[in-house]
């Protein structure tokens, strides 16, 4: 195969960290009003958004991971309170910290989606996707070590 | 070495039909770890469960993965089967390939099955990792508190009081009662308000089960769900409660008049003083901003005259600490000031009045006993305006939301002003008419064709006085028309809002509270007397604007669960709680103030370090104030703290195996 091949078959792989009592369950809703987006992002569930330390982005995009969402509840209807104002600042941070290794700050999303919200998730799912497929693969951090 | 199994669920064709539910059972097989996969129609049917439940035992699995629904569909029935096999029931992980794969790729076959091969697979690298976790049990206290005395936290004593438990009412006024105890009809019945109040208060007063605690307010709670510490601090009434008879003769002798709350304003009350004639408790507290005893220091006339020597003024606020295992927080809602909207003249004109002072005017016990007089001349009004909606629907000043009772007591106050007055008029200047719920709407024709009230379908620029009339001038939108009406007295139809410390009591319990400090139900349908925090239920309109109807219901709801809670001994709690590595913890307590939960505090370890003992301050989690959200975790620099069942190593393990 072609270099030109590989990279005409390549799709964008997304981890998206859904806190549990609002994206999971928004996610679930677009589910159920079978709401189609691309099969490219796979959802991890957490408790919260203020659960996803920034280490795990950082491996994932060591690992090839083309693009990480972070997604939670609005601002002020976290269920625990004040867990995404948490990550509303470390978002912050971490954009500048990937600007500063190199990387497009682009492949780091953050974005609010109540549980009622699932028309939200399939336009940002699909949106991230594309955003993603047009900034191309993740070369930077990419640690070819865990690609064989 | 894990022995997993994998079931992967058709669920009749919503996954198969999508995503080929055998081939992601093969692939599975060569995960590392996986003993033992296979697929059917329905894992969730009796002969699905069984087939997992056999599977473990045969294969002697020891982790199982299900690849099916949403977890937060049907992880309590996959963990209860697991556990019915033999094994933790946490040792179960779900793969979500029908809501968050076949339902939303159904036209991508065979990427959506490389989706639930990822998802599996994932799924798989985290139930490695998961460890054994028990339910833990704590002690409940068998006791209630209802914070707020109005009907609907007197409806919710009243209920927990007769299954049997012992609940304390904290009221901050001298009396019980609430609002309700100052309207006086209530709608669609106009069942006189106090005639079916002050029966339910006697009832709370004299019930076994129940303590009043009024003039008293909560200061300070503290523990978690069936164990709550709660500081009462207990205002001084200054006089004693146990020896006080209610003659009333202080409250005659009192030379010192002040506005009374009760009447908002509209007649007086002494410095020593009951709220209202039917207060329960009927022992006067004294005021001690107003009093000229404690202002001057000279007078002491109510202690002279009290024949019972019930007046103490050297008595000081008392701090009382309870344990309860439940608290309904019930503690109602205050009036929109409307001085807001300068059009309406708040303050200029004596006769602008709220629609709780009319309900006073109306009232036989009120300033008036209960004939309608103008409060700047004292003379019975025939034009009456009512303008509805100030300060409800009104993103720019007001609040977003509807008052959801204005329609019905301005059609009440109608009503009223029609049978008091002959040959008055009402105008009603409204945006809308909301009268649903049971018999309201009818009530409302009533008011229009019976009683020949005037619906106006606008809203009023501007209100002047004009000799001794008001000019309320406003639009007719029906008809496009401005109109000026001439009243004697306009009443304002004031939006209910939160009380102005709702927010800082929700920070002492811990509880939500949205934009306009109404306290968050933890679901808005299926949850709605539940709060986020275990063990906290809410009552009334501190929720959102109710009617009375709908207050009583919603105590009795809040009761039904609180008596649940007690009614057994002991609760299970949730194992998904953070725990400390005391050997990583560097004590820094930077996850002290982080958690929202107050669940970390630091304790004092001993430990042997190159043979001498050490003391040194590590942090300690509350299992049963935590709420499991994570939050700690990241916070600490040497990753001391991990969340049970979302470890680091779990969610790292899920990362991982979605890039192999």
């Amino acid at each position: 195969m072609s270099v030109n091949e590989v990279e005409q078959k390549w799709e964008p792989k997304i981890l998206v960290f859904a806190c549990n009592w609002c994206t999971y369950a928004g996610a679930d809703l677009a589910g159920l009003g079978r709401l189609q987006y691309p099969p490219n992002a796979r959802i991890l569930r957490v408790p919260c958004s203020g659960r996803v330390n920034p280490q795990f982005i950082i491996k994932a995009f060591q690992r090839g991971v083309d693009g990480v969402l972070v997604a939670g509840c609005h601002p002020g209807d976290c269920h625990y309170t004040t867990g995404n104002y948490f990550t509303r600042r470390r978002f912050l941070l971490m954009r500048r910290l990937m600007e500063y290794m190199g990387m497009e700050p682009e492949r780091l999303q953050n974005r609010w989606i109540s549980g009622s919200e699932g028309p939200k998730v399939q336009q940002v799912i699909t949106e991230i996707t594309e955003e993603i497929r047009a900034l191309g693969p993740n070369r930077k951090l990419r640690d070819d070590q865990w690609n064989n | 070495m894990k022995r997993v199994g994998v079931f992967v669920c058709h669920c009749g064709t919503n996954i198969a039909g999508v995503v080929d539910c055998a081939k992601v059972a093969e692939v599975a097989k060569d995960f590392p770890g996986v003993e033992y996969s296979v697929d059917y129609k329905y894992m969730c049917s009796e002969p699905g469960q069984e087939m997992i439940k056999k599977a473990i035992k045969d294969n002697r699995l020891d982790r199982v993965v299900v690849a099916s629904c949403s977890p937060r569909m049907h992880e309590t029935t996959f963990r209860k089967c697991v556990e019915g096999g033999g094994l933790n029931a946490y040792f179960v992980e779900m793969a979500n390939i029908r809501e968050h794969c076949s339902w939303v790729h159904m036209n991508e076959k065979e990427k959506a099955t490389e989706k639930a091969i990822d998802l599996v697979k994932m799924a798989v690298a985290k139930v490695i990792k998961n460890a054994p976790l028990q339910k833990a049990t704590i002690p409940v206290t068998d006791r209630a508190l209802v914070i707020g005395g109005g009907i609907a936290g007197i409806q919710a004593a009243i209920d927990i009081a007769n299954a049997g438990h012992i609940v304390d009412i904290v009221e901050r006024d001298p009396s019980i009662g609430g609002k309700m105890a100052q309207i006086d009809k209530t709608f669609p019945t106009l069942d006189c308000s106090a005639c079916i109040l002050t029966p339910k208060m006697v009832e709370a007063s004299s019930h076994p089960n129940i303590n009043l605690i009024t003039y008293s307010e909560i200061e300070k709670v503290e523990g978690f769900v069936g164990n709550f510490n709660v500081t009462i601090r207990k205002k001084a009434r200054s006089v004693n409660m146990d020896v006080c008879t209610g003659c009333g003769v202080c409250m005659e002798k009192c030379p010192s008049k002040v506005d009374s709350e009760f009447e908002l304003a509209m007649s007086k009350r002494r410095a020593i003083y009951t709220p209202f004639p039917q207060a329960i408790p009927n022992k006067p507290v004294i005021d001690r901003v107003n009093c000229t005893y404690f202002k001057t220091g000279k007078c002491g006339i109510c202690q002279k005259v009290c024949m019972a020597g019930a007046v103490d003024y050297s008595q000081e606020d008392k701090f009382v600490v309870t344990r309860y295992g439940a608290i309904v927080v019930a503690t109602g809602f205050e009036l929109f000031d409307y001085s807001v909207y300068g059009e309406y003249g708040y303050g200029k004109y004596p006769d602008v009045i709220t629609g709780l002072q009319f309900e006073r005017l109306v009232n036989a016990s009120g300033p008036t006993m209960g004939k309608i007089k103008r409060p700047s001349d004292h003379k019975e009004p025939k034009n009456v305006v009512f303008i509805k909606c100030v300060g409800s629907r009104d993103v720019a000043k007001g609040k977003s939301y509807c008052s959801k009772a204005c329609c019905m007591y301005t059609a009440k106050h109608a009503t009223l002003v029609s049978e008091k007055i002959k040959d008055s008029n009402v105008y009603i200047f409204y945006m809308d008419v909301r009268t649903a719920g049971k018999g309201y709407d009818e009530f409302y024709n009533r008011t229009r064709e019976q009683y020949e009230a005037n619906y106006i379908r606008g809203r009023v620029s501007k209100i002047y006085q004009k000799g001794d009339k008001l000019i309320v001038r406003g639009e007719d939108t029906l008809i496009s028309r401005p109109v000026e009406v001439e009243a004697d007295l306009v009443v304002l139809a004031t939006a209910m809002v939160a009380q102005p410390d709702a927010a800082k009591l929700a920070q002492k319990i811990g509880i939500g509270y949205d934009k306009d400090d109404l306290y968050t139900e933890a679901h808005p349908k299926l949850a709605p007397v539940e709060t986020h925090t275990q063990g906290v239920y809410l009552a009334g309109a501190c929720q959102g604007p109710k009617d009375i109807p709908e207050s009583v219901a919603q105590g009795s709801a809040a009761a039904a669960k609180v008596c649940g809670l007690l009614s057994k001994s002991e609760m299970l709690t949730e194992p998904i709680v953070s725990e400390v590595d005391e050997r990583a913890c560097a004590g820094c307590e930077m996850c002290v103030p982080i958690c929202p939960y107050t669940a970390i505090e630091m304790k004092t370890i001993s430990e042997r370090v190159h043979g001498k003992m050490l003391e040194r301050k590590v942090a300690s989690v509350n299992s049963g104030l935590c709420q499991g959200c994570g939050a700690c975790t990241v916070t600490c620099r040497s990753a001391a703290i991990n969340l049970k069942h979302f470890t680091d190593e779990q969610i790292l393990a899920e990362v991982n195996a979605l890039c192999l």
